[in-house]
């Protein structure tokens, strides 16, 4: 999973602090694995140096200094590429997936399209194994089939989460 | 001056289309069934029609068809107005240039294997004798010749499928229309008969408009469209 493009996505809805942007993070997407602030403080001087976010404000306090980040027009648009581009289709690929679609859910783009696109490329790969398989000899065909089967649980979770999107878009609003 | 050009009602088809339809709308009672769907097939090509249950695929299906006619739109079939037609004019073109296959094959059970078959030939006038040589080939191209003189219910589910498709290609129909052809198969089973499927539409070049709600059904497909909410959408024009 892409933490940059995460992070940007978080920050299309308004400009945060850091530890605002880890704590939305971890409550969106870091159920078992919450994000050190480090890699925060990471990704964001990559970001900032890549031009895709902006410093929109500095706080001054007792500890040390708090940036205020808000996103550029480069960094939406980098976020909408991201979104846009199809995962290449292999196993595990849910948490990326997942975490694409309530990031367009998060900023009112249409998180169908993305399923769509996605399942359009797995199909593609389904094809060519499909192909494979016709022309193969028996060991070509069993190993086909065992990505083929793969590819296959992922599209089931596709149409699942198809048919769920209108609940998950009030679950992520709340 | 140059002459006036007749204006058309219906949009443009792109050549090479064999069937065409474009802004499809299908309701029953206060149900939207098709809301705008568009399609378009090549000969040879097989395309998947994907999508939920109760999105509009069956009646998209059945439109493109011509056995339900839709509220509005158009449907084009090698140049012809399916809309335009009347009942018995939709009817002779479903005999000669329509070939279909249905989730359970809804083959005559009084009728032998061969016979069922033979049907569609024999409706549209052949002999019973040349009628049911053709059929015996076709049975013999989808390896269920053995069966030639069992009724239906006395072969296997995958058998039985295997000769509604021998009986969906006898009469060289030009559109395979095959509506869930493996839902009430095993994988093994479907796939042999998906394969059969595809490999006799291409080798005689007929299209074939396959709906199914299985990816892996959908993998023997050239490209496919996805309809939900009776909208469609077509994923190669899109990625």
């Amino acid at each position: 999973m892409s933490i940059g493009h995460t992070l940007l996505g978080l920050l299309e809805s308004g400009p945060r602090h850091g530890y605002d942007l880890k704590r939305a993070f971890d409550e969106k997407f870091g159920h078992d694995r919450p994000l050190h602030y480090g890699q925060v403080y990471s990704t964001m001087s990559r970001l900032l140096k890549n031009g895709l976010v902006e410093v929109d404000g500095i706080e001054a306090g007792g500890g040390p200094e708090r940036k205020r980040y808000a996103i550029t027009e480069a960094g939406i648009t980098d976020v909408e590429r991201w979104l846009a581009t199809p995962e290449k289709p292999e196993p595990y690929l849910q948490s990326t997936l997942y975490t694409k679609v309530v990031l367009a859910l998060l900023t009112s783009r249409d998180a169908a399209d993305i399923l769509d696109t996605q399942r359009s490329e797995h199909l593609r790969g389904m094809r060519i194994l499909t192909d494979r398989k016709r022309k193969g000899d028996l060991a070509d065909q069993l190993i086909c089939d065992h990505a083929l089967f793969h590819l296959e649980a992922d599209l089931r979770w596709l149409e699942l989460t198809a048919a769920r999107l209108d609940k998950l878009r009030e679950a992520v609003a709340r | 001056m140059t002459s006036v050009t007749s204006v058309s009602a219906t949009p443009s088809v792109p050549a090479g289309t064999l069937l065409a339809a474009r802004d499809l709308r299908k309701a029953y009672g206060p149900t939207t069934a098709l809301d705008g769907a568009a399609f378009s097939i090549h000969p040879g090509e097989v395309v998947a029609v994907m999508g939920p249950s109760g999105s509009g695929k069956s009646t998209l299906l059945h439109c493109l068809a011509g056995i339900v006619t839709p509220d509005s739109g158009s449907i084009t079939y090698n140049g012809r107005e399916l809309t335009a037609m009347n009942d018995a004019g939709r009817s002779a073109l479903r005999r000669s240039e329509f070939g279909f296959v249905f989730q359970f094959g809804q083959l005559v059970p009084e009728l032998t294997c061969v016979e069922n078959v033979a049907l569609p030939l024999r409706l549209n006038g052949t002999p019973r004798k040349e009628a049911e040589r053709a059929a015996l080939t076709w049975l013999e191209r989808l390896e269920v010749d053995d069966v030639r003189k069992k009724r239906p219910g006395e072969v296997s589910g995958g058998q039985g499928q295997r000769v509604a498709v021998a009986r969906s290609l006898v009469t060289g129909p030009r559109v395979v229309f095959a509506d869930e052809p493996t839902g009430a198969l095993d994988s093994l089973n479907g796939e042999r008969v998906m394969e059969l499927l595809t490999d006799a539409a291409r080798s005689t070049n007929a299209a074939v408009v396959l709906v199914t709600h299985e990816a892996r059904v959908a993998a023997y497909s050239d490209r496919e469209i996805v309809v939900r909410d009776g909208k469609s959408r077509d994923m190669e024009r899109v990625v």
